[in-house]
């Protein structure tokens, strides 16, 4: 522990000897960040600079190992890192699927040649990842999919739909299951593969959501040939490597809404916004909204504290309990039931699209609420949960 | 904070776990029920509870106790809750208990504590009134100035084990106005005490509760805990962790509900498949998992916070306690439904969760109040 303490104050020292100025105490939320890759956007050119800085360190990937480009940190100093990085209101220099689903999928499952050609480049975020799982006709029963990929020599050829491929516009690989054994079993015809993007016959076509904003997008592949090599194991062998990659996608969801960043202010959110809403006053003067308020306030504080618990279990030696099944579930219920609170507590101000008549805030604030309408469907449902946890940690018969 | 236990708490855990599964089957609950035992509980597994320095847990060294704090008592309590146990663990080690701790003077520790760590003196606190509800300040009962001490007189309700108690707390007005936080003083009676009556009341879960009418009952400034008009906030304290104790005790009875429910799935065949493997009760009970899992983080962090005396203690205490509220509500209605017709007989153990989880959820403030609590405590 000693050590620990020691690693923290030389992080702490560090991170204020080598982050940028502008970047020391500007975030504000959890989900800024940089997502690097050919077609990086910057917010600032400090923030290229971090990243720069960091990835030389190994820090955009502190846990992984150094000859993949990582950190080489310990889980406990990883975390620690991140905690003074939270601290100081530093923006993470890299975010992305890269880092988050198929960096540990490859960690786990790719060969010598995929680790050192992939994992490098995704530290120094030169290439951005997408994730190709669902199809039309393939959601919830993901292991339906049809986009098929047929042997020619060394290569496949792929051809076929993926849909709610986020941000595919904006990246250069992606991660895809594809089928290339229609008979039998369908999770037995599934192969994990990895596509460069650039590849003749692929394209993409965003996708507009209800919010506005178009984060997804269908991508279709015409006879697009792969190099074998890029298979993650074996032909045939996919399914095992998609549910290990979900794995990483549920415990990043859950992340991302889990409170784990740093909270804006001391106190209630909801409450503050209430205040400008429904007036000043203590208590709040619609009690109907106030249990509300402390009903949402007091299961993210519940949440919170189970994350929490599994994290203090891990780091005293025990497995990942059973606990951490709910977490996409809960965590996603909950920023939803947070998003419809904040609407109506807003009122007819959280009725705006755009234009005059709304400020910047309450018109973000409505969109932020149509967007987070997904986070139940996306990456595996609320019922698909419900089914997981019914199955794998209840152990109720199919 | 850390929110794992320490490996002397999980050993702890399971050998309550095993004690209990051994010597306190529901069998025995329900033997005590269907006899009408005039005690409720056994005297030798409350001997034998002392003897393994349970009941001593939160007590200091000196007086028998173990020095231990609530995050031991919480694992304890779990697993007595697990079947239902009747032990006076709320009203003598947690409510009258922690009201001699935190409020009695030297000589009234030493004559109580020892006594009540071994097993042979149980204490009940008397706060609750008719009009009271879950307000700790609501106290009407008037404690007047005679002579050089009091005389009380008043009403108090559902006395958690004052029949077998040998002294009971008792929070009378000394001033002021029932809701005043100030003017309420807290006494420690002898139960034989002239003019105070006992008349035992049945409630649902078969607990021992009663009455305690006060009908000029005496008491001199010795028998005072704590300063004189200043029990309201010590009262708090006490409630506060009695609550938590509670939480722990539902804790162990919504999780046993719930084991029982999930094995009925897996067993209980209808439509020639076992009815577990209905999606509709699939996602119902993974609902419920999800609660008590939310549940056992609240509680311990509570525990926790009590133990660590944080700043966020009493909110951490109403987020468990309005939460356990919630959860034991929600899975022993999921129980008995889930059992179907069986679990609506007398003759079914399942029954019994669903009284006890109401009993819990109605006892020192109910989901809706602890929230209330909460958003003041947070200042909205």
């Amino acid at each position: 522990m000693a050590d620990l303490e020691t690693f923290r104050t030389e992080v702490h020292a560090w991170l204020l000897a080598h982050a940028p100025q502008s970047l020391v105490g500007s975030m504000l939320s959890n989900d800024e960040g940089t997502w690097g890759g050919r077609k990086a956007v910057y917010p600032n050119p400090d923030a290229k600079r971090w990243l720069e800085i960091m990835a030389e360190r190994g820090w955009t990937a502190p846990a992984w190992p150094r000859e993949y480009g990582g950190g080489g940190l310990s889980a406990d100093e990883a975390k620690l890192l991140q905690q003074e990085m939270a601290k100081l209101r530093i923006p993470p220099p890299l975010v992305g699927f890269g880092l988050t689903m198929i960096g540990p999928t490859l960690l786990q499952y790719g060969t010598e040649k995929q680790k050192r050609e992939h994992l490098p480049a995704i530290c120094r975020g030169e290439i951005r990842w997408c994730q190709g799982y669902s199809e039309p006709d393939a959601g919830s029963d993901l292991a339906s999919l049809k986009t098929r990929a047929v042997l020619d020599g060394d290569h496949l050829v792929v051809t076929g739909e993926k849909v709610w491929t986020s941000y595919a516009d904006k990246c250069d690989w992606i991660f895809a299951l594809v089928r290339t054994d229609p008979k039998g079993k369908k999770q037995e015809g599934i192969t994990f593969l990895l596509i460069d993007m650039a590849s003749p016959g692929v394209s993409v076509k965003p996708v507009l959501l209800i919010s506005g904003a178009s984060p997804f997008c269908e991508t279709y592949f015409d006879g697009v040939r792969v190099p074998v090599e890029n298979v993650v194991t074996k032909l045939n062998a996919g399914w095992t490597v998609a549910k290990a990659l979900l794995g990483h996608e549920r415990s990043m969801i859950a992340d991302v809404f889990g409170g784990g960043g740093p909270r804006k202010a001391k106190g209630s959110a909801l409450a503050a916004l209430a205040r400008k809403h429904l007036g000043a006053g203590e208590p709040l003067p619609d009690p109907v909204l106030r249990d509300q308020i402390a009903q949402a306030e007091m299961d993210t504080k519940c949440f919170s504290l189970t994350v929490q618990r599994s994290s203090d279990g891990m780091k005293s030696g025990h497995k990942p309990g059973a606990e951490t099944s709910m977490f996409k579930y809960y965590a996603t219920e909950l920023n939803e039931r947070r998003y419809e609170l904040m609407v109506r507590i807003a009122g007819p101000q959280g009725l705006g699209w755009e234009g005059e008549g709304f400020e910047p805030d309450e018109l973000g604030l409505t969109r932020a609420w149509l967007r987070s309408r997904g986070n139940s469907i996306e990456g595996g449902t609320s019922e698909i949960q419900l089914n997981v946890i019914a199955k794998r940690v209840l152990g109720l018969p199919d | 904070m850390n929110l794992a236990l320490t490996d002397d708490q999980e050993l702890l855990a399971k050998t309550a776990a095993d004690f209990v599964a051994e010597h306190s089957p529901v069998a025995r609950m329900r033997k005590l029920r269907d006899t009408k035992d005039p005690l409720g509980f056994s005297r030798e597994l409350w001997r034998e509870m002392a003897g393994l320095g349970w009941v001593g847990i939160p007590f200091p060294e000196w007086a028998g106790g173990a020095g231990l704090g609530f995050a031991e008592l919480a694992v304890v309590l779990e697993a007595l809750g697990r079947n239902l146990a009747p032990e006076p663990f709320l009203s003598s080690v947690l409510l009258g208990g922690q009201a001699v701790l935190l409020g009695g003077s030297e000589p009234q520790q030493k004559a109580v504590l020892p006594d009540l760590c071994s097993g042979s003196r149980l204490l009940a606190l008397a706060f609750q009134e008719e009009s009271s509800r879950y307000d700790v300040h609501r106290v009407a009962t008037r404690a007047t100035l005679q002579g050089g001490g009091w005389r009380i007189v008043g009403r108090k309700i559902q006395v958690l084990d004052a029949q077998v108690a040998d002294e009971i707390v008792v929070a009378a007005r000394t001033e002021g106005a029932a809701g005043d936080a100030t003017g309420i003083t807290l006494f420690l009676l002898r139960a034989g005490a002239p003019g105070l009556h006992r008349v035992p009341q049945h409630r649902i879960d078969s607990r021992n509760a009663a009455i305690v009418q006060l009908e000029g009952v005496e008491a001199t400034r010795a028998d005072v805990l704590g300063e004189v008009g200043q029990g309201g906030a010590l009262l708090e304290k006490v409630v506060d962790r009695a609550t938590l104790g509670l939480c722990a005790e539902t804790l162990g009875l919504m999780s046993e509900a719930f084991d029982r429910t999930l094995f009925y799935l897996k067993t209980r065949v209808q439509f020639g498949v076992p009815i577990g493997s209905f999606q509709a009760l699939k996602h119902r009970a993974a609902r419920c998992f999800i609660e008590i899992e939310l549940s056992r983080s609240a509680t311990l962090a509570a525990a926790r916070a009590l133990d660590e005396g944080s700043d966020e203690a009493q909110k951490l205490v109403s987020v468990a306690k309005a939460r356990c509220s919630d959860a034991a509500i929600l899975v022993s209605n999921e129980a008995l439904q889930m059992h179907g017709g069986i679990g609506m007989t007398d003759e079914h153990d399942i029954g019994f969760y669903l009284k006890r989880a109401r009993v819990a959820e109605l006892s020192f403030g109910d989901a809706a109040w602890h929230r209330d609590r909460y958003a003041r405590l947070e200042g909205f």
